[in-house]
Protein backbone atom coordinates (compact mmCIF):
# COMPACT_ATOMS: atom_id res chain seq x y z
CA UNK A 1 0.00 0.00 0.00
CA UNK A 2 1.19 3.19 -0.75
CA UNK A 3 -0.04 6.60 1.55
CA UNK A 4 1.48 8.89 -1.06
CA UNK A 5 -0.45 10.22 -4.09
CA UNK A 6 1.30 12.82 -6.43
CA UNK A 7 -1.16 14.64 -8.65
CA UNK A 8 0.24 17.14 -11.55
CA UNK A 9 -1.87 19.64 -12.32
CA UNK A 10 -2.68 22.79 -15.05
CA UNK A 11 -1.16 24.80 -11.88
CA UNK A 12 1.05 23.36 -10.05
CA UNK A 13 2.14 19.41 -8.01
CA UNK A 14 0.21 18.56 -5.32
CA UNK A 15 1.44 15.88 -2.65
CA UNK A 16 -1.40 13.48 -1.49
CA UNK A 17 -0.88 12.10 1.52
CA UNK A 18 -2.70 9.47 3.54
CA UNK A 19 -3.13 10.49 7.34
CA UNK A 20 -5.14 9.20 10.55
CA UNK A 21 -7.68 11.29 10.06
CA UNK A 22 -8.30 10.20 5.30
CA UNK A 23 -6.39 12.33 3.15
CA UNK A 24 -5.25 15.35 2.68
CA UNK A 25 -2.85 18.18 0.47
CA UNK A 26 0.22 17.87 1.82
CA UNK A 27 3.31 19.63 0.20
CA UNK A 28 2.57 21.79 -3.05
CA UNK A 29 4.88 22.64 -5.89
CA UNK A 30 5.57 24.83 -9.16
CA UNK A 31 2.21 26.95 -8.22
CA UNK A 32 1.00 28.06 -10.98
CA UNK A 33 3.38 26.12 -13.79
CA UNK A 34 1.23 23.19 -15.78
CA UNK A 35 3.04 19.83 -14.96
CA UNK A 36 2.34 17.57 -17.29
CA UNK A 37 4.22 14.26 -15.71
CA UNK A 38 4.96 12.70 -12.15
CA UNK A 39 7.26 9.86 -10.99
CA UNK A 40 8.51 8.94 -7.36
CA UNK A 41 10.65 5.70 -6.79
CA UNK A 42 12.20 5.35 -3.38
CA UNK A 43 13.40 8.74 -1.92
CA UNK A 44 13.53 10.65 -5.38
CA UNK A 45 10.45 12.70 -6.72
CA UNK A 46 9.96 13.77 -10.62
CA UNK A 47 8.14 16.60 -12.25
CA UNK A 48 7.73 17.65 -15.48
CA UNK A 49 6.66 20.86 -16.34
CA UNK A 50 5.31 22.63 -19.50
CA UNK A 51 6.38 25.99 -19.19
CA UNK A 52 4.78 27.14 -22.36
CA UNK A 53 6.86 30.15 -23.05
CA UNK A 54 9.63 28.72 -21.71
CA UNK A 55 9.60 25.40 -22.75
CA UNK A 56 9.50 21.94 -21.25
CA UNK A 57 11.62 21.59 -18.19
CA UNK A 58 12.39 18.30 -15.70
CA UNK A 59 13.27 18.45 -12.03
CA UNK A 60 14.08 16.16 -9.45
CA UNK A 61 13.67 16.22 -5.81
CA UNK A 62 16.21 14.11 -4.03
CA UNK A 63 15.97 12.13 -0.61
CA UNK A 64 16.75 16.03 1.16
CA UNK A 65 14.11 17.41 0.33
CA UNK A 66 15.49 19.97 -2.32
CA UNK A 67 13.98 20.28 -5.37
CA UNK A 68 16.95 20.38 -8.88
CA UNK A 69 16.57 21.56 -12.06
CA UNK A 70 17.66 18.70 -14.27
CA UNK A 71 18.71 19.18 -17.71
CA UNK A 72 15.75 17.89 -19.98
CA UNK A 73 15.86 15.80 -23.22
CA UNK A 74 17.27 17.61 -25.62
CA UNK A 75 16.90 16.82 -29.25
CA UNK A 76 19.95 16.37 -31.68
CA UNK A 77 20.60 18.81 -34.40
CA UNK A 78 18.18 18.42 -37.42
CA UNK A 79 19.99 17.46 -40.49
CA UNK A 80 19.83 18.82 -43.84
CA UNK A 81 17.91 15.86 -45.13
CA UNK A 82 15.25 16.41 -42.76
CA UNK A 83 14.07 19.21 -43.66
CA UNK A 84 10.97 17.32 -45.03
CA UNK A 85 10.09 16.39 -41.48
CA UNK A 86 6.57 17.11 -40.34
CA UNK A 87 7.47 17.49 -36.77
CA UNK A 88 9.99 19.62 -34.87
CA UNK A 89 12.94 18.73 -33.44
CA UNK A 90 12.59 20.27 -29.94
CA UNK A 91 11.42 19.00 -27.02
CA UNK A 92 7.80 19.50 -26.78
CA UNK A 93 6.36 18.49 -24.08
CA UNK A 94 7.36 15.54 -21.29
CA UNK A 95 4.49 13.30 -21.12
CA UNK A 96 5.65 10.15 -19.64
CA UNK A 97 8.36 8.90 -16.98
CA UNK A 98 8.63 5.70 -16.82
CA UNK A 99 11.22 3.24 -14.63
CA UNK A 100 13.55 1.03 -16.77
CA UNK A 101 13.26 -2.17 -14.50
CA UNK A 102 17.14 -1.47 -14.23
CA UNK A 103 19.04 0.44 -11.26
CA UNK A 104 19.18 4.36 -12.19
CA UNK A 105 17.60 3.67 -15.46
CA UNK A 106 14.13 5.49 -16.85
CA UNK A 107 12.44 6.36 -20.12
CA UNK A 108 10.83 9.40 -21.37
CA UNK A 109 8.08 9.62 -23.60
CA UNK A 110 7.96 12.73 -25.38
CA UNK A 111 6.08 15.42 -27.96
CA UNK A 112 7.06 15.14 -30.72
CA UNK A 113 7.67 11.38 -30.21
CA UNK A 114 11.08 11.34 -29.23
CA UNK A 115 11.99 8.45 -26.46
CA UNK A 116 14.50 9.20 -24.23
CA UNK A 117 16.31 7.00 -22.21
CA UNK A 118 18.34 7.93 -18.82
CA UNK A 119 20.58 5.42 -17.21
CA UNK A 120 21.71 7.95 -14.34
CA UNK A 121 18.62 8.43 -12.40
CA UNK A 122 17.41 11.32 -14.51
CA UNK A 123 20.68 13.14 -14.61
CA UNK A 124 21.72 12.68 -18.44
CA UNK A 125 18.97 11.63 -21.37
CA UNK A 126 19.82 10.07 -24.87
CA UNK A 127 17.54 10.00 -27.54
CA UNK A 128 16.59 6.45 -28.96
CA UNK A 129 17.54 6.93 -32.38
CA UNK A 130 16.28 3.89 -33.86
CA UNK A 131 12.46 4.68 -32.97
CA UNK A 132 13.30 8.88 -33.96
CA UNK A 133 15.19 7.75 -37.19
CA UNK A 134 12.13 5.28 -38.66
CA UNK A 135 11.43 6.72 -42.07
CA UNK A 136 7.62 5.93 -41.09
CA UNK A 137 7.71 8.29 -38.46
CA UNK A 138 6.94 10.91 -40.75
CA UNK A 139 3.62 9.49 -40.99
CA UNK A 140 2.76 9.83 -37.09
CA UNK A 141 -0.24 12.33 -36.22
CA UNK A 142 -0.36 15.08 -34.24
CA UNK A 143 -2.95 15.08 -31.30
CA UNK A 144 -5.39 17.63 -29.67
CA UNK A 145 -4.15 19.35 -27.30
CA UNK A 146 -0.67 19.50 -29.72
CA UNK A 147 0.11 19.25 -32.85
CA UNK A 148 2.91 17.13 -32.49
CA UNK A 149 2.35 13.59 -32.06
CA UNK A 150 2.83 12.31 -28.30
CA UNK A 151 4.26 9.02 -26.66
CA UNK A 152 1.98 8.50 -23.89
CA UNK A 153 2.84 5.10 -22.66
CA UNK A 154 6.38 3.45 -21.93
CA UNK A 155 5.47 0.26 -20.50
CA UNK A 156 8.74 -1.93 -19.27
CA UNK A 157 8.20 -6.05 -18.76
CA UNK A 158 9.07 -5.86 -14.97
CA UNK A 159 10.35 -9.43 -15.53
CA UNK A 160 12.74 -8.35 -18.52
CA UNK A 161 13.67 -4.91 -19.38
CA UNK A 162 14.38 -5.28 -23.11
CA UNK A 163 10.52 -5.94 -23.11
CA UNK A 164 8.88 -2.36 -23.66
CA UNK A 165 5.88 -1.31 -25.10
CA UNK A 166 5.44 2.12 -26.02
CA UNK A 167 1.73 3.89 -27.01
CA UNK A 168 1.73 6.81 -29.00
CA UNK A 169 -0.80 9.67 -30.25
CA UNK A 170 -1.20 9.02 -32.84
CA UNK A 171 1.15 6.19 -34.50
CA UNK A 172 -0.06 2.65 -32.96
CA UNK A 173 1.46 0.32 -30.24
CA UNK A 174 5.08 -0.56 -30.95
CA UNK A 175 7.28 -2.93 -29.19
CA UNK A 176 11.04 -3.57 -28.96
CA UNK A 177 12.36 -6.35 -27.73
CA UNK A 178 15.95 -4.96 -27.32
CA UNK A 179 15.52 -2.21 -25.11
CA UNK A 180 15.08 -0.47 -27.85
CA UNK A 181 17.72 -1.34 -30.29
CA UNK A 182 14.93 -2.41 -32.75
CA UNK A 183 11.37 -1.80 -32.98
CA UNK A 184 8.37 -2.86 -34.99
CA UNK A 185 4.49 -1.48 -34.88
CA UNK A 186 2.23 -4.70 -33.66
CA UNK A 187 -1.50 -3.39 -33.06
CA UNK A 188 -3.12 -5.99 -35.23
CA UNK A 189 -6.82 -6.01 -34.54
CA UNK A 190 -7.45 -2.64 -34.04
CA UNK A 191 -9.24 -0.02 -36.21
CA UNK A 192 -10.45 3.70 -36.20
CA UNK A 193 -13.44 4.92 -37.16
CA UNK A 194 -12.26 8.15 -37.91
CA UNK A 195 -10.33 7.61 -40.67
CA UNK A 196 -11.25 6.78 -44.36
CA UNK A 197 -11.96 3.43 -44.67
CA UNK A 198 -8.99 2.57 -46.15
CA UNK A 199 -6.99 3.77 -43.45
CA UNK A 200 -9.40 2.26 -40.67
CA UNK A 201 -7.06 -1.06 -40.12
CA UNK A 202 -3.54 0.55 -40.75
CA UNK A 203 -1.38 0.09 -38.34
CA UNK A 204 -0.15 3.63 -37.57
CA UNK A 205 -2.86 5.58 -38.01
CA UNK A 206 -4.59 4.19 -34.52
CA UNK A 207 -4.46 6.76 -31.96
CA UNK A 208 -3.64 4.80 -28.63
CA UNK A 209 -4.78 7.09 -25.53
CA UNK A 210 -3.69 5.13 -23.06
CA UNK A 211 -1.79 1.52 -22.66
CA UNK A 212 -1.94 -0.50 -19.50
CA UNK A 213 0.10 -3.60 -18.79
CA UNK A 214 -0.38 -6.10 -15.92
CA UNK A 215 3.11 -6.43 -13.92
CA UNK A 216 2.87 -9.93 -12.84
CA UNK A 217 1.38 -11.19 -16.54
CA UNK A 218 3.51 -8.87 -19.00
CA UNK A 219 2.02 -10.55 -21.67
CA UNK A 220 -1.77 -8.90 -20.26
CA UNK A 221 -2.54 -5.59 -22.08
CA UNK A 222 -5.29 -3.27 -22.23
CA UNK A 223 -6.11 0.15 -24.35
CA UNK A 224 -8.31 3.15 -24.12
CA UNK A 225 -7.97 3.87 -27.33
CA UNK A 226 -9.86 6.78 -29.23
CA UNK A 227 -12.38 4.75 -30.95
CA UNK A 228 -13.25 2.01 -28.42
CA UNK A 229 -11.40 -0.23 -25.69
CA UNK A 230 -9.24 -3.00 -26.66
CA UNK A 231 -7.89 -6.61 -24.76
CA UNK A 232 -4.60 -8.34 -26.19
CA UNK A 233 -3.70 -11.37 -24.14
CA UNK A 234 0.06 -11.72 -26.10
CA UNK A 235 1.68 -8.66 -25.21
CA UNK A 236 0.13 -6.79 -27.71
CA UNK A 237 0.73 -8.44 -30.99
CA UNK A 238 -2.89 -9.21 -31.50
CA UNK A 239 -5.75 -6.80 -30.18
CA UNK A 240 -9.46 -7.91 -29.75
CA UNK A 241 -11.77 -4.72 -29.00
CA UNK A 242 -13.82 -4.86 -25.84
CA UNK A 243 -17.68 -3.72 -26.48
CA UNK A 244 -19.25 -5.05 -23.07
CA UNK A 245 -17.67 -1.76 -21.36
CA UNK A 246 -20.50 0.72 -19.84
CA UNK A 247 -21.84 3.20 -19.73
CA UNK A 248 -19.52 4.16 -22.94
CA UNK A 249 -16.28 2.54 -24.96
CA UNK A 250 -14.76 6.30 -25.31
CA UNK A 251 -12.49 8.08 -23.05
CA UNK A 252 -8.36 8.64 -21.96
CA UNK A 253 -7.48 6.24 -19.02
CA UNK A 254 -7.06 3.09 -17.99
CA UNK A 255 -4.97 0.99 -15.72
CA UNK A 256 -4.24 -3.07 -15.08
CA UNK A 257 -3.99 -4.21 -11.53
CA UNK A 258 -1.32 -5.27 -10.47
CA UNK A 259 -1.43 -8.94 -10.03
CA UNK A 260 -4.95 -10.23 -11.44
CA UNK A 261 -4.40 -10.33 -15.06
CA UNK A 262 -8.20 -10.20 -15.76
CA UNK A 263 -8.68 -7.11 -13.88
CA UNK A 264 -8.48 -3.35 -15.25
CA UNK A 265 -10.54 0.04 -15.04
CA UNK A 266 -11.32 2.29 -17.06
CA UNK A 267 -13.09 5.68 -16.98
CA UNK A 268 -15.38 6.01 -20.31
CA UNK A 269 -17.15 9.53 -21.19
CA UNK A 270 -19.11 10.89 -23.99
CA UNK A 271 -17.34 9.85 -26.99
CA UNK A 272 -16.00 12.18 -28.75
CA UNK A 273 -17.29 15.93 -29.53
CA UNK A 274 -18.30 16.00 -26.33
CA UNK A 275 -16.40 14.14 -23.73
CA UNK A 276 -18.15 14.53 -20.52
CA UNK A 277 -19.18 12.06 -18.17
CA UNK A 278 -22.06 10.03 -19.65
CA UNK A 279 -25.76 12.13 -18.39
CA UNK A 280 -23.60 13.99 -15.97
CA UNK A 281 -22.52 10.93 -13.83
CA UNK A 282 -18.83 9.90 -13.00
CA UNK A 283 -18.65 7.14 -12.95
CA UNK A 284 -15.46 4.00 -12.75
CA UNK A 285 -15.83 0.94 -15.17
CA UNK A 286 -13.73 -2.15 -13.87
CA UNK A 287 -14.00 -5.47 -15.59
CA UNK A 288 -12.75 -8.83 -13.26
CA UNK A 289 -12.83 -11.30 -16.10
CA UNK A 290 -10.46 -10.01 -18.56
CA UNK A 291 -13.38 -7.35 -20.42
CA UNK A 292 -16.30 -9.95 -20.74
CA UNK A 293 -17.86 -7.71 -18.63
CA UNK A 294 -17.45 -4.59 -16.40
CA UNK A 295 -18.87 -3.10 -12.98
CA UNK A 296 -19.64 0.42 -13.45
CA UNK A 297 -18.85 1.76 -9.76
CA UNK A 298 -20.21 5.19 -8.68
CA UNK A 299 -20.46 4.91 -5.13
CA UNK A 300 -19.11 8.37 -3.82
CA UNK A 301 -19.13 9.64 -7.04
CA UNK A 302 -20.70 13.01 -8.24
CA UNK A 303 -24.16 11.31 -10.35
CA UNK A 304 -25.76 15.35 -11.29
CA UNK A 305 -24.69 17.92 -13.38
CA UNK A 306 -20.70 16.68 -13.42
CA UNK A 307 -18.49 17.66 -16.48
CA UNK A 308 -15.14 15.97 -15.07
CA UNK A 309 -13.23 14.52 -17.88
CA UNK A 310 -10.03 12.23 -17.15
CA UNK A 311 -7.13 12.31 -19.26
CA UNK A 312 -4.97 9.68 -20.14
CA UNK A 313 -2.85 10.21 -17.04
CA UNK A 314 -5.12 10.73 -14.74
CA UNK A 315 -5.98 7.29 -13.30
CA UNK A 316 -3.51 4.88 -11.29
CA UNK A 317 -3.72 2.50 -9.07
CA UNK A 318 -1.29 1.43 -6.32
CA UNK A 319 1.01 -1.86 -6.02
CA UNK A 320 -1.57 -3.62 -4.08
CA UNK A 321 -4.52 -3.49 -5.99
CA UNK A 322 -6.72 -1.80 -3.64
CA UNK A 323 -6.11 1.74 -3.86
CA UNK A 324 -7.20 3.66 -6.79
CA UNK A 325 -7.15 7.06 -7.62
CA UNK A 326 -8.11 9.52 -10.19
CA UNK A 327 -8.38 13.20 -10.92
CA UNK A 328 -10.44 15.43 -13.48
CA UNK A 329 -10.14 18.27 -15.87
CA UNK A 330 -12.46 19.93 -13.37
CA UNK A 331 -9.75 19.49 -10.34
CA UNK A 332 -12.24 16.77 -8.65
CA UNK A 333 -10.10 14.46 -7.08
CA UNK A 334 -11.64 10.40 -5.76
CA UNK A 335 -9.67 8.07 -4.19
CA UNK A 336 -10.90 4.35 -3.30
CA UNK A 337 -9.59 2.03 -0.70
CA UNK A 338 -11.23 -1.08 -2.04
CA UNK A 339 -10.60 -1.70 -5.45
CA UNK A 340 -13.06 0.99 -6.56
CA UNK A 341 -15.90 -0.21 -4.47
CA UNK A 342 -16.58 2.82 -2.97
CA UNK A 343 -14.94 6.22 -3.38
CA UNK A 344 -13.94 9.52 -1.51
CA UNK A 345 -13.54 12.99 -2.83
CA UNK A 346 -10.61 14.89 -1.82
CA UNK A 347 -11.34 18.03 0.60
CA UNK A 348 -10.00 20.18 -2.24
CA UNK A 349 -10.86 22.35 -5.14
CA UNK A 350 -7.31 21.44 -7.27
CA UNK A 351 -6.44 22.93 -10.93
CA UNK A 352 -7.14 20.76 -13.89
CA UNK A 353 -5.54 17.85 -13.04
CA UNK A 354 -3.12 15.64 -15.94
CA UNK A 355 -1.53 13.45 -14.19
CA UNK A 356 -2.14 11.31 -10.60
CA UNK A 357 0.36 8.67 -9.49
CA UNK A 358 1.27 6.66 -6.63
CA UNK A 359 4.36 7.04 -5.42
CA UNK A 360 6.37 3.52 -5.19
CA UNK A 361 8.30 2.32 -2.44
CA UNK B 1 29.75 45.95 -24.12
CA UNK B 2 25.85 45.62 -25.46
CA UNK B 3 23.38 45.23 -22.37
CA UNK B 4 21.21 42.11 -21.52
CA UNK B 5 18.64 42.16 -19.64
CA UNK B 6 15.41 39.57 -19.02
CA UNK B 7 11.97 39.82 -18.38
CA UNK B 8 11.28 39.34 -14.85
CA UNK B 9 9.09 36.33 -15.45
CA UNK B 10 12.17 34.28 -15.61
CA UNK B 11 13.46 35.01 -12.14
CA UNK B 12 10.76 32.65 -11.03
CA UNK B 13 12.51 30.12 -12.41
CA UNK B 14 16.41 31.09 -12.11
CA UNK B 15 18.37 34.18 -11.27
CA UNK B 16 18.82 36.13 -14.61
CA UNK B 17 20.60 39.88 -13.42
CA UNK B 18 20.87 42.40 -16.44
CA UNK B 19 24.37 41.85 -17.21
CA UNK B 20 26.93 43.40 -20.01
CA UNK B 21 28.47 41.32 -22.41
CA UNK B 22 30.73 41.34 -25.65
CA UNK B 23 28.96 40.55 -29.06
CA UNK B 24 28.50 41.94 -31.88
CA UNK B 25 24.88 40.23 -32.71
CA UNK B 26 22.21 39.05 -30.42
CA UNK B 27 23.54 35.54 -30.78
CA UNK B 28 26.71 36.20 -29.38
CA UNK B 29 25.79 37.88 -26.88
CA UNK B 30 23.27 35.48 -26.01
CA UNK B 31 25.90 33.11 -26.42
CA UNK B 32 28.30 34.94 -23.48
CA UNK B 33 25.74 34.61 -21.00
CA UNK B 34 24.97 31.07 -21.74
CA UNK B 35 28.23 29.91 -20.96
CA UNK B 36 27.99 31.47 -17.75
CA UNK B 37 24.59 30.11 -17.30
CA UNK B 38 24.11 27.28 -19.30
CA UNK B 39 20.32 26.54 -17.65
CA UNK B 40 19.11 29.57 -19.11
CA UNK B 41 19.90 28.55 -22.48
CA UNK B 42 16.81 26.08 -23.04
CA UNK B 43 14.49 28.84 -21.40
CA UNK B 44 15.19 31.38 -24.30
CA UNK B 45 16.28 28.81 -27.40
CA UNK B 46 14.69 25.22 -28.15
CA UNK B 47 16.77 22.96 -28.97
CA UNK B 48 17.45 23.57 -32.27
CA UNK B 49 18.81 27.15 -30.95
CA UNK B 50 16.21 28.90 -32.56
CA UNK B 51 14.18 31.64 -30.31
CA UNK B 52 11.09 29.82 -28.47
CA UNK B 53 8.02 30.27 -29.94
CA UNK B 54 6.38 32.81 -27.48
CA UNK B 55 9.98 34.17 -26.53
CA UNK B 56 10.52 37.81 -27.72
CA UNK B 57 14.00 39.24 -28.14
CA UNK B 58 13.92 43.66 -28.36
CA UNK B 59 17.16 45.92 -29.34
CA UNK B 60 17.17 49.03 -28.30
CA UNK B 61 12.87 48.56 -28.48
CA UNK B 62 12.63 47.30 -31.50
CA UNK B 63 11.93 43.31 -32.55
CA UNK B 64 14.85 41.71 -33.99
CA UNK B 65 14.18 40.07 -37.44
CA UNK B 66 16.26 36.73 -37.54
CA UNK B 67 14.71 34.72 -34.66
CA UNK B 68 16.36 31.61 -36.40
CA UNK B 69 20.34 32.41 -36.11
CA UNK B 70 19.82 35.58 -34.20
CA UNK B 71 21.89 37.50 -36.63
CA UNK B 72 20.58 41.04 -35.23
CA UNK B 73 23.59 43.59 -34.91
CA UNK B 74 24.25 45.00 -31.97
CA UNK B 75 26.31 48.04 -31.23
CA UNK B 76 28.33 48.52 -27.76
CA UNK B 77 25.71 50.76 -26.36
CA UNK B 78 22.80 48.99 -27.17
CA UNK B 79 20.08 47.16 -24.76
CA UNK B 80 18.51 43.99 -25.88
CA UNK B 81 15.78 42.73 -23.86
CA UNK B 82 14.62 38.97 -23.52
CA UNK B 83 10.87 39.02 -23.17
CA UNK B 84 7.56 36.40 -23.14
CA UNK B 85 5.29 37.55 -25.43
CA UNK B 86 1.90 37.48 -24.15
CA UNK B 87 -0.43 34.02 -24.13
CA UNK B 88 -2.68 31.78 -21.80
CA UNK B 89 -4.42 32.13 -18.73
Amino acid sequence: MTDRLLVGTRKGLFEIVRRRGGWGVGETQFLGDPVTAVFARGTATYAALDLGHFGAKLWRRAGDGAWQELTAPAYPPKPEDASDDPHPWSLGRIWAIEPGGVAGRLWAGTMPGGLFRSEDDGDTWSLNAPLWHMPDRRKWMGVAGGEQPGISSVLVNPHNPADIRLGISTAGVWATMDTGESWSLINHGMYNEYMPPEQAGSPIAQDIHCLARCPAHPEIMWCQHHNGVFHSTDAGHTWHEVTTIQPSKFGFAVVAHPHDAGTAWFVPATKDERRVPVDGKVVVARTRDGGHSFDVLRDGLPQSHAYDLVWRHGLAVDDSGDRLAFGSTSGGLWISENGGDSWAALEARLPPIAAVRFAVM
Amino acid sequence: MPTVAFTSALQRFLPVPATQVAGATVHDALAVVFASRPALRSYILDDQGVLRRHVNVFVNGDLIHDRVRLTDPVRPDDEIYVFQALTGG
